[in-house]
């Protein structure tokens, strides 16, 4: 038997290079990193982006017109706002309002992508998806699967096409029902283009065609391009590619013809009439102005109270100096509210925001573990290794999981003794949920007393070649990079508390994308530690001596764990502090465990089910109950409702209530008048905060098609992915319970720094003029000499003077009345 | 204690908290789940109390003849109660664990679009399950059974704007819908075998069943292999195993508690049920244990092999289900009941946790990967391995099977007529039908012969209809019009049948009257609002846009069906009873255009009202997702 391996013509692979490009990245369930789900279009105007996606991919990427006059009539938009805006997008106010409020818009709209193959069904009277899909899935999901099978599909670690291919030569059963066709396969006798030419017919159809074909289950073509771009999304690797596929897919496809007209099969060109260029202009219409002006309208009526309040120096508070303690934590708009509600209970305590990860380019390999994991930003490739070592055990067996339950025998024996412990078990988890195994919990990603390799020992590297650990050089590079980039070089307080953060939960297939973003969806713990072990470690403050940076015997820097579902403090290496330091520590707790329970009861308000009035203690033990329980799909809210990303000092904001809503990166323009920081804040904070705002964003417009819908029927696949039943495709995107609250703003940025050196900064990297240049990300800087704001229009910086004259001023946020599950607008905090 | 007073207890309250749900306006999320707990509460405390009370398990039997819905000379429907110990074990276990998933479901399902949809079919479907186990003779298990097959429906079907739940919930529904014309057949056999609605308590007398099925060896056969289909249609057996996985398309906790537990292990109830019927029919025992055996290896091996969690514990449920149809057939029913509770427990348990495997097994992986993972098939000669492999993965080709041999005949029939439209409807068959009622009016005149060959044409008549009905592409009127037509030429071939009871021919009709008048009115609605969207060549979605006149289209597409809301459902029954023993094509033809009907108007409603809405100025789903 020949077993031609088809080098792949040049046309072809550019073809598929292509869709490659256009298809969803979301990686698989182990790693949830937050992307831009209409990357493809990133180098295009935001608006137009969106009128081509529609148009081409039918994706809605706003909401339906309806929505916006609802918001409208309910007060979200503001007039004054939509007046402005409106003015400048559609002019004359008469005439736009009629467009606005008025007038009808047909917003069926003729969707370019399958309309080709489309055609089968019209001309052929044939539903090929029907044939295919069903198989094509199953192949799919049992050559990439992690360990659901129990019966491993043979010749895994052959590529897709060869496995399945060898698997059929060996097979008396055919996955195929020509013979004729069979035999091809197992040949290989045609390649890529003699498929399409076959079925798809002339050379001008197989581009369209081949979108058609993978866009109509976009979640597995994607899943395939992930795996193939990084073989190590999954533990136990696959070499996957879209091109086996597509070439798996085209051979079934052709199947699936051959069976049902034989000879007298034709091309699907033969017949089909003429399709509309799937990436021909496409015309923006007066309804996708209206549309665009609404957004616009939405966004800037929230944009324009912060930026009032950012603005308004009468309220900003005053720097104190001698902070009690400092904390540092991650920029996630989830510890924006934790930071106000410990400034609250301890007023001369001062907070700091930096990407959770502290600097920490690294991987970590826990203990008794296989392998090692990447805890930094996804886009970073680490060179150093931390290890875990004196650790306990972390992974506990669970019994009624036991595979022997799925077999004939021991299914009997299983049911029939153990499923009396799993009725049990469900009786108490139902009504009294407790701590059990199958729960995922931030603290268990590294053991408290365990010892990590952070001193790297000379000549201490791991099999794959990594850095075991730092040397003191290195760690004061890093330290002092993290320090300066906030702004924190003098006037250390004794305590100067790292925290990581992360997430605990059950029951939920999205558990990595709750957990620190900056640390590739895995929680903050180790990084934390490694950075106070860094700060603490004498010769590195020896080196930061000599660069300037003192920090003397007395300050102590101790990392800790923010559970943001639970809303707990956990803290590290408490051991080796020094009498005083622990008292101090001590003095804190009660105020922090407050500050805790005022959180927990601020995020209550967003869970429904919960009653906020309730003393704050008492709310927190029901929030914290959300992260053990069964049936809870929302453990927390995640990052829905993020709407902001503030670069400044914390003297900038402190004094807004921004709710949950904003990224708060510390930066002090004063030390940086060049804007070296700020560019590297902004290299590492705008695609990741950019990508978690976009994907919430375009979940939430099209949660059908860019989000995953309800997570409830979801069902696991091999453990990359979720799908609903058993047949369906892929699902990527956020689930509609992680989108329901959020309000879909793009991202403003706003730094505390001249316009000029901000404008200096997006103009040096092309990837941060694509985001800001192109409308993805809004961006307004802030004048520290004048506080006047300046908003990036494109191509420059112009005086942005807000309509909003001023802003309601609370005490604290707890004591609202309305205390509703709605947005609530700006506060200046008394 | 007085045990028959429980049984209505255990009837009325689902039923009585189903209709309370019913009435509470959608946005009272907590008083919805508060009735349905309770109502789950209520039972499981009361059937506890009474286990209790006993202080056993040895429940003796009790009959409970509750009242005849209908009665004339020689007929009559009665609702007939039983309880016995294996009645207490399965009214147990749905208590229990409708007591969980009402729980469960509280949160789960909280803001959930359909919030109250799905509490009102779970607890129909928990009235249907203690219908089911309760009733004391066919007739009352029928209307349970019927309840448990719609229910079904209308829960895979939750998420009705998507493609895939609504195709697999259409596909679920035909198969139990062939299964019901076991029940339907068998039905009405035992009508003639016993002469009366043979109670489950009488079967239990050997001497009685003994003594007929002696004189009528056929017949008893007959009955049992009638029986033996809706059981192995509805626990998922060879060869209908492959819906169960597609059934598992609701949300998490509906899945559990249906397919996972409940609804799958009721055709294990219904053989342990009538067990005493076939127990001394050696042939049957065995066929009911050889089945159970080819389900149990053949879901064994497809079991091993699937990758999504779901799909793996519905096949490791099924192979387990054919183990307890095997202790069943070997009478070890303490066994058979232990290993239902255990099994039913189990996969709930497993199914509600699923969405948990993710990261408990990928930290497995993290920990303990072993790279070259064994699971002893390796060890089968190449060939043989591999040929199993893609087997398993085929699921042994059991949709095809069930295709090719279930269905694709009828639609290839119906596809033959046709020619048959609505002006030939109208032009020659209604006309012709007139004629025919004229004659049976004058029967006197007409000769002997005719009398005979009459009720057959007629029958063959409704099947031609009926099939068309089935295979009907284009018209939903021609589908709906065919289906009553095919109701009323069967009226007409039984009235020929024997001595003509108006009353009953009335009886029949009157329900399918009213329900098909419903659902012209509806049809004719839409027609106006929808004329892009008036067909059946796709699926319209227009419950996005019109849920209330798709309601009421499902009522009337269920009245016209025969479930039990309307005199149909009775009149079914009793123009059956009519049909003589020796008149297998007719009862043939009747059954099937009970099968096919139903089919074909599920069809109607799902073409038109369920799926993906038909305009794209809103988000919807792809077809594969």
């Amino acid at each position: 038997m020949v077993m031609t391996a088809h080098v792949v013509s040049h046309e072809d692979e550019e073809l598929l290079h292509r869709l490659k490009h256009y298809l969803p990245s979301q990686a698989p369930l182990k790693d949830f990193i937050h992307h831009n789900p209409l990357h493809a279009s990133q180098a295009r105007p935001f608006h137009l982006a969106c009128a081509e996606s529609e148009a081409r991919f039918g994706y809605h990427t706003r909401l339906l017109l309806g929505e916006y006059r609802q918001l409208y009539r309910d007060g979200v938009i503001r007039r004054d706002i939509l007046q402005s805006i409106a003015s400048k997008r559609l002019g004359n106010w008469i005439h736009a309002e009629h467009m606005l409020t008025q007038k009808d818009y047909n917003a069926n709209r003729h969707v370019r992508i399958g309309a080709l193959r489309d055609q089968w069904k019209s001309c052929f009277r044939i539903n090929l998806d029907k044939e295919v899909h069903p198989v094509l899935f199953r192949l799919l999901a049992s050559y990439t699967d992690q360990g659901i099978a129990i019966w491993q599909f043979p010749h895994v670690h052959s590529g897709f096409l060869t496995a399945v291919r060898t698997l059929e030569q060996e097979s008396k059963v055919s996955l195929f029902r020509s013979e004729f066709v069979r035999d091809q396969f197992i040949r290989g006798t045609w390649s890529l283009g003699e498929l399409l030419r076959q079925i798809a017919g002339d050379q001008a159809l197989h581009e369209r065609y081949l979108f058609d074909q993978q866009f109509a289950h976009p979640g597995w073509s994607g899943m395939a391009c992930i795996i193939e771009r990084q073989p190590d999304s999954l533990l136990d690797s696959r070499r996957l590619s879209l091109y086996d596929l597509v070439m798996v897919e085209l051979y079934l496809e052709l199947d699936a013809l051959d069976s049902r007209f034989g000879a007298h099969r034709r091309a699907l060109g033969e017949l089909a009439s003429q399709v509309e260029e799937l990436f021909a202009p496409v015309t923006v219409s007066e309804s996708d102005e209206v549309l665009a002006t609404w957004q616009e309208a939405l966004e800037w009526s929230y944009y324009d109270q912060v930026i009032c309040g950012l603005t308004a120096q009468e309220h900003r508070c005053v720097a104190t100096s001698g902070a009690s303690f400092q904390a540092i934590f991650c920029i996630d708009d989830r510890e924006c509210s934790i930071r106000r509600h410990i400034e609250k209970h301890i007023p001369d305590c001062q907070t700091y925001g930096t990407p959770g990860f502290f600097q920490g380019d690294f991987y970590f390999r826990p203990e008794h573990s296989k392998f090692h994991t990447k805890v930094c930003p996804a886009p970073v490739t680490p060179r150093h290794l931390i290890e875990e070592q004196e650790a306990s055990h972390r992974h506990a067996q669970d019994r009624l999981e036991t595979r022997h339950g799925h077999g004939l025998l021991g299914g009997w024996l299983v049911s029939q003794t153990m499923g009396f412990m799993a009725a049990t078990r469900l009786i108490i988890q139902v009504l009294f949920p407790r701590e059990n195994k199958l729960m995922v919990t931030s603290s268990a990603h590294m053991d408290p007393a365990g010892r990590l390799t952070i001193e790297h020992e000379h000549g201490a590297f791991s099999s794959e070649g990594l850095q075991i650990g730092y040397t003191p050089e290195e760690m004061a590079l890093r330290a002092e990079e993290l320090l300066r980039s906030i702004g924190l070089v003098k006037a250390f307080a004794p305590l100067i508390y790292v925290m990581g953060h992360g997430a605990s939960s059950i029951n939920n297939t999205y558990y990595a994308g709750y957990d620190c973003g900056a640390c590739s969806g895995r929680p903050g713990s180790v990084n934390a530690r490694v950075f106070a072990h860094m700060a603490n470690h004498p010769e590195v403050r020896q080196i930061l001596m000599t660069r300037g940076i003192y920090i003397n015997d007395k300050t102590r820097f101790v990392a800790g764990l923010h559970d943001t579902t639970v809303d707990s403090f956990q803290f590290y290496d408490l051991d080796q502090l020094t009498e005083t330091q622990r008292q101090l520590h001590g003095t804190y707790q009660a105020s922090m465990d407050l500050a805790l329970s005022d959180n927990a009861k601020e995020r209550s308000r967003r869970f429904l089910l919960v009653r906020s009035s309730s003393p704050s203690r008492h709310v927190h033990r029901k929030v914290s109950r959300r992260a053990i329980s069964l049936f809870e799909p929302r453990p927390e809210l995640n990052h829905a409702t993020n709407a902001l990303c503030i670069v400044g000092s914390r003297t900038f904001s402190r004094h807004l209530y921004l709710d949950r809503r904003a990224f708060l990166n510390s930066y002090h323009y004063g030390m940086d008048p060049d804007g070296k920081h700020l560019a590297a804040i902004l290299g590492a904070v705008t695609p990741v905060c950019g990508g978690i705002n976009l994907e919430y964003f375009f979940s939430r417009m099209d949660n059908a098609r860019l989000g995953s819908g309800s997570k409830l029927p979801h069902n696991v696949v091999g453990l990359v992915g979720v799908a609903n039943g058993t047949d369906g495709d892929l699902r990527p995107g956020l689930p509609s319970q992680m989108i329901e609250m959020h309000t879909p703003l793009r991202l403003l940025v706003v730094v505390e720094h001249a316009p000029e050196v901000v404008l200096q900064v997006i103009s040096r990297t092309d990837r941060l003029m694509e985001w800001y240049g192109n409308g993805w990300i809004n961006l307004v800087a802030v004048d520290p000499k004048n506080h006047s704001a300046w908003r990036y229009n494109g191509e420059q910086f112009e005086e942005y003077t807000p309509l909003t004259q001023c802003l309601p001023v609370i005490r604290d946020v707890l004591d609202l009345d309305e205390f509703t599950e709605q947005d609530l607008p700006v506060y200046i905090l008394k | 204690m007085d045990l028959q007073s429980l049984i209505p207890f255990f009837i009325l309250a689902p039923v009585i908290g189903f209709l309370c749900s019913l009435i509470i306006p959608a946005r009272f999320e907590t008083a919805i789940s508060h009735v349905a707990f309770a109502t789950a509460s209520l039972n499981l405390a009361g059937i506890v109390f009474f286990l209790a009370y006993r202080n056993s398990l040895q429940v003796p039997a009790v009959n409970l003849e509750e009242f005849a819905l209908y009665q004339t000379d020689g007929y009559a429907f009665v609702l007939d109660f039983y309880f016995d110990r294996t009645g207490a074990v399965f009214l147990f276990t749905g208590a229990l664990l409708t007591f969980v998933i009402t729980r469960f479901s509280k949160y789960y399902m909280h803001r959930e679009p359909g919030y109250k949809r799905f509490f009102n079919t779970v607890l129909f479907f928990y009235s249907g399950f203690n219908f089911t186990i309760l009733a004391g003779n066919f007739e009352t298990l029928f209307i349970g059974w019927e309840i448990l097959g719609i229910s079904s429906f209308l829960l895979i079907a939750f998420y009705r704007d998507r493609y895939l739940p609504v195709r697999n919930a259409v596909r679920v529904f035909s198969i139990y819908r062939i299964g019901d014309v076991g029940l339907f057949l068998a039905m009405w056999a035992s009508h003639h075998l016993w002469h009366e609605n043979i109670t489950f308590s009488k079967l239990n007398q050997s001497q009685l069943v003994h003594e007929h099925l002696l004189a009528h060896t056929e017949t008893g056969i007959f009955i049992s292999l009638m029986i033996l289909i809706p059981a192995m249609a509805k626990s998922a057996q060879f060869p209908f195993s492959s819906w169960l996985p597609r059934a598992m398309e609701g949300p998490t906790p509906s899945s559990a508690i249906f397919y996972g537990s409940l609804s799958v292990h009721v055709g294990a109830f219904l053989l342990i049920r009538t067990f005493p019927f076939w127990s001394e029919q050696t042939s049957v025992r065995f066929l009911i244990g050889f089945i159970g055996l080819l389900t149990a290896f053949i879901s064994f091996t497809i079991a091993r092999v699937q990758s999504s969690i779901k799909s793996k514990i519905a096949y490791s449920s099924i192979s387990q289900i054919g183990l307890i149809f095997i202790e069943i057939a070997a009478g070890w029913h303490g066994l058979a009941l232990l290993h239902f509770m255990g099994n039913a427990f189990l996969r709930t348990y497993q199914l509600l946790v699923s969405p948990s495997l993710v990261s408990y097994l990928i930290r497995d992986q993290f920990y303990h990967f072993n790279p070259h993972r064994t699971s002893g098939e390796e060890r089968m000669p190449v060939g043989f391995g591999s040929s199993l492999y893609v087997l398993s993965l085929r699921e042994w080709n059991l949709d095809g099977i069930m295709n090719r041999y279930a269905f694709r005949p009828f639609k290839y029939l119906g596809h033959e007529l046709d020619f048959l439209g609505m002006r030939l409807l109208l032009l020659v068959v209604l006309p012709l039908y007139f004629l025919l009622v004229l004659l049976l009016l004058n029967r006197s005149l007409l000769p002997e012969l005719m009398a005979e060959v009459i009720p057959i044409a007629a029958s063959a008549a409704g099947l031609l209809m009926v099939l068309k009905a089935f295979s009907e592409r284009r018209s939903p009127f021609l589908a709906w019009s065919l289906v009553i037509m095919n109701h009323l030429w069967m009226a007409l071939s039984v009235s020929f049948n024997e001595h003509f009871d108006a009353d009953h021919t009335v009886l029949y009709l009157s329900g399918v009257a009213i329900s098909g008048a419903t659902g012209y009115v509806t049809l004719f609605w839409i027609r106006r609002k929808e004329p892009d969207a008036f067909n059946l060549n796709a699926y319209y979605g227009l419950s996005y846009a019109y849920p209330l006149q798709a309601f009421i289209f499902l009522l009337s597409a269920l009245g016209v069906m025969g479930f039990p809301i309307t005199s149909t459902f009775i009149g079914e029954d009793v123009i059956f009873s009519h049909v003589h023993e020796t008149q297998y094509f007719l009862a043939f033809a009747i059954a099937l255009g009970f099968v096919l009907s139903g089919i074909a108007l599920i069809r109607v409603y799902a073409r038109l009202f369920l799926g993906p809405h038909y305009k794209t100025d809103h988000p919807s789903s792809l077809r594969a997702s």
